[in-house]
């Protein structure tokens, strides 16, 4: 509402009506945005009629959670400001992004599936046929494999939000039908090992997905948190692969080809490939590793007094389910168990908590998480020492928050070490 | 069972006649989850699902050869058509040098062209190394893939596969990988031995206490 007073909203909506100028859904759906705008800032709620019902609801005017994002750009990235989210769900409108060629503007009427190459018969599905079949919902995260690159440095900037570091990632309920089903259906052949994914975006996105993953946990997705998917994440379809780097799920899928090779196209071979100190890259390095990081506190939080405090953060694993997860006030001289939030669903974020008295003196804090393979979420030293200071991608390591004396909070990489 | 309903009662008491459309029905007992005899069969497994759904159709052959433009390292689907150097360099100065510089090497998107460092390959072990096409790139096919679905930037898919053979030479002879006589085709492409293809091996991670 800016600085609008509410007597100029009234007469402006007032008049809107009485001029009859009322005349579409979407001035009736003006009018009701602009009255929901009036309950902003009543002195005394009690004494006032509240706002009415409305065809769209709208966040708390002061709540106003946005994706953090550099310039505009076609082919960037924007990130869940998960340091300002509550549980375990991101908002639809706060999914991080990444695209390699824009957001593409597809006609759900015109919308078709084709799978074809080692299957018996070679099929096409639109939007209403893979809404037919049998349906499955399942919360999960999506993270981009580069994310986290901003911590696997030693000389990390210490003006750091969770979000700038751990952004590109985000967790929604997602509803489709089981890939597995549609393979199913089209007869696909015992010998085909291979999918080529293939987007209908114009980067045309490509990508060779194992068969033994579309039939495990796969998903063509057409909905995200109980409403269609938004644009940004692949509307009208995409693929689901819980757990993987979210380079490979692929959006906007127009495409998959059964074969018995992988296709090598860039985005598996120049990008999201892991050099290795050893002079090898690791392909086909799908499998996010257990991570978690601290949300709260964390910069550019200020603790404004000594106290009770909860330390809250997010921890998930590609791998399955988080198992525990440790956190440390000293540096990693003690660890304590978190309390770990119900539910907790494999592949999925999982909130802990950790209830500490601040002294109002200097901390070091730390989280860790384990899953149920027993892979411990390791520190930045051991992750170099087993694949090089210049490897890319799956940043996992332990993220440091340095408390200071005055209650200002930082990333602290290089002081953990 | 009914229920009093506060929605309801106050929804018409604010705005009388929408209580039609916001009123509450009474509670209906769940459906017992039980074939129909009448009106169809109840499926509650999926150890049940008839051998098809019959949802879809099938493709033609012309809608998939529309859609099917991958190429990979073995040459099998490779479109017809062929492109040389000289050919890619037209190609390249009027299409592609305003991102990728007039030598591929100076931007400001993704430089192509490269071969430093020749020695071991350092990528893993020093922060900062730029990957280009000539140092990091295992398949050649993987260009022509590539700038045929979504190169130039601003008109992706414009390029004829002659045009792309051509950009593909062009960009390996930049790298010093072919010679400036060599020709690309379905044939020679596949055919070109990348400098980093070695180097690419399966990931090795597999959960557990192992950091990897």
């Amino acid at each position: 509402m800016g600085n609008i007073s509410r007597r100029t909203m009234l007469g402006a909506t007032g008049g809107l009506i009485a001029g009859g100028l009322l005349k579409t859904q979407a001035d009736a759906l003006v009018v009701a945005e602009e009255a929901a705008g009036l309950q902003a800032a009543q002195a005394d709620p009690t004494k006032m009629l509240g706002g009415p019902t409305s065809v769209l609801g709208q966040r708390a005017p002061v709540e106003q959670p946005r994706r953090g994002m550099g310039s505009p750009a076609a082919t960037g990235a924007s990130r869940t400001p998960i340091e300002q989210l509550r549980g375990i769900i991101t908002p639809a409108d706060l999914h991080f992004e990444r695209h390699h060629a824009g957001v593409p503007a597809i006609d759900p009427d015109r919308y078709e599936l084709l799978i074809h190459g080692m299957v018996d018969r070679s099929m096409t599905f639109t939007l209403d046929d893979l809404k037919r079949f049998p349906a499955e919902s399942r919360i999960c995260f999506v993270e981009c494999s580069g994310n986290g690159g901003a911590a696997y440095n030693r000389n990390a900037p210490r003006e750091r939000a969770p979000s700038q570091i751990d952004g590109l990632f985000s967790t929604s309920e997602w509803t489709g039908v089981a890939l597995a089903t549609l393979l199913r259906e089209v007869g696909i052949n015992p010998e085909a090992s291979w999918l080529l994914a293939e987007g209908g975006d114009a980067a045309v996105m490509s990508r060779s997905i194992p068969v033994e993953k579309a039939l495990d946990d796969a998903m063509i997705a057409y909905g995200q948190n109980g409403e269609a998917i938004r644009p940004e994440q692949g509307y009208p379809a995409r693929l689901l692969l819980p757990g993987w780097e979210g380079n490979a799920q692929v959006k906007w899928i127009r495409r998959l080809e059964a074969s018995d090779r992988p296709s090598m196209t860039r985005d598996e071979t120049s990008k999201y490939t892991d050099p290795l100190a050893d002079g090898t890259v690791r392909q086909f390095s799908l499998v996010m590793d257990a991570k978690s990081t601290i949300t709260f506190p964390a910069f550019p939080f200020v603790l404004p007094e000594r106290g009770w405090w909860e330390i809250s953060g997010l921890a998930w694993s590609g791998r399955g389910r988080i198992t525990r997860v440790e956190v440390s006030t000293d540096g990693g001289r003690t660890w304590v168990p978190a309390q770990l939030q119900d539910p907790v669903l494999s592949k999925c974020a999982t909130r802990f908590r950790h209830i500490w008295n601040w002294d109002g003196g200097e901390a070091l804090l730390m989280s860790r998480a384990i899953d149920e393979t027993g892979y411990v979420q390791p520190d930045l030293e051991t992750q170099i020492a087993a694949r090089g200071e210049g490897t890319s991608y799956h940043y996992n390591t332990i993220r440091p928050w340095k408390v200071e004396a005055d209650g200002r909070v930082f990333f602290a990489q290089g002081e953990a070490q | 069972m009914t229920r009093w309903c506060v929605r309801a009662a106050l929804s018409g008491f604010f705005a009388a006649g929408t209580l039609a459309v916001h009123g509450c029905a009474p509670d209906t007992p769940n459906a017992p989850n039980a074939p129909d005899l009448e009106t169809g069969t109840v499926v509650s497994s999926a150890a049940e699902w008839p051998g098809s759904f019959a949802i879809g159709r099938d493709a033609t052959p012309a809608e998939i050869a529309a859609l099917n433009i991958d190429f990979g390292p073995d040459g099998a689907d490779a479109p017809p058509g062929s492109g040389s150097v000289a050919e890619g360099k037209f190609v390249y100065d009027g299409k592609c040098a305003v991102c990728h510089g007039v030598t591929g090497q100076e931007g400001p998107m993704a430089q192509l062209v490269g071969r430093e460092p020749r020695e071991g390959f350092p990528f893993g072990e020093t922060r900062g190394l730029l990957k280009t096409v000539g140092n990091y790139w295992p398949y050649a096919t993987t260009i022509f893939d590539y700038v045929n679905r979504t190169m130039p930037i601003t008109s992706p898919g414009s390029l004829t596969a002659n045009e792309v053979y051509a950009v593909a030479a062009y960009i390996l002879f930049l790298n010093e990988i072919i010679p400036e006589d060599a020709v690309m085709n379905a044939q020679t492409l596949p055919a070109v031995v990348m400098p980093a293809r070695d180097r690419f091996v399966p990931d090795d991670r597999e959960g557990g206490p192992a950091v990897r």
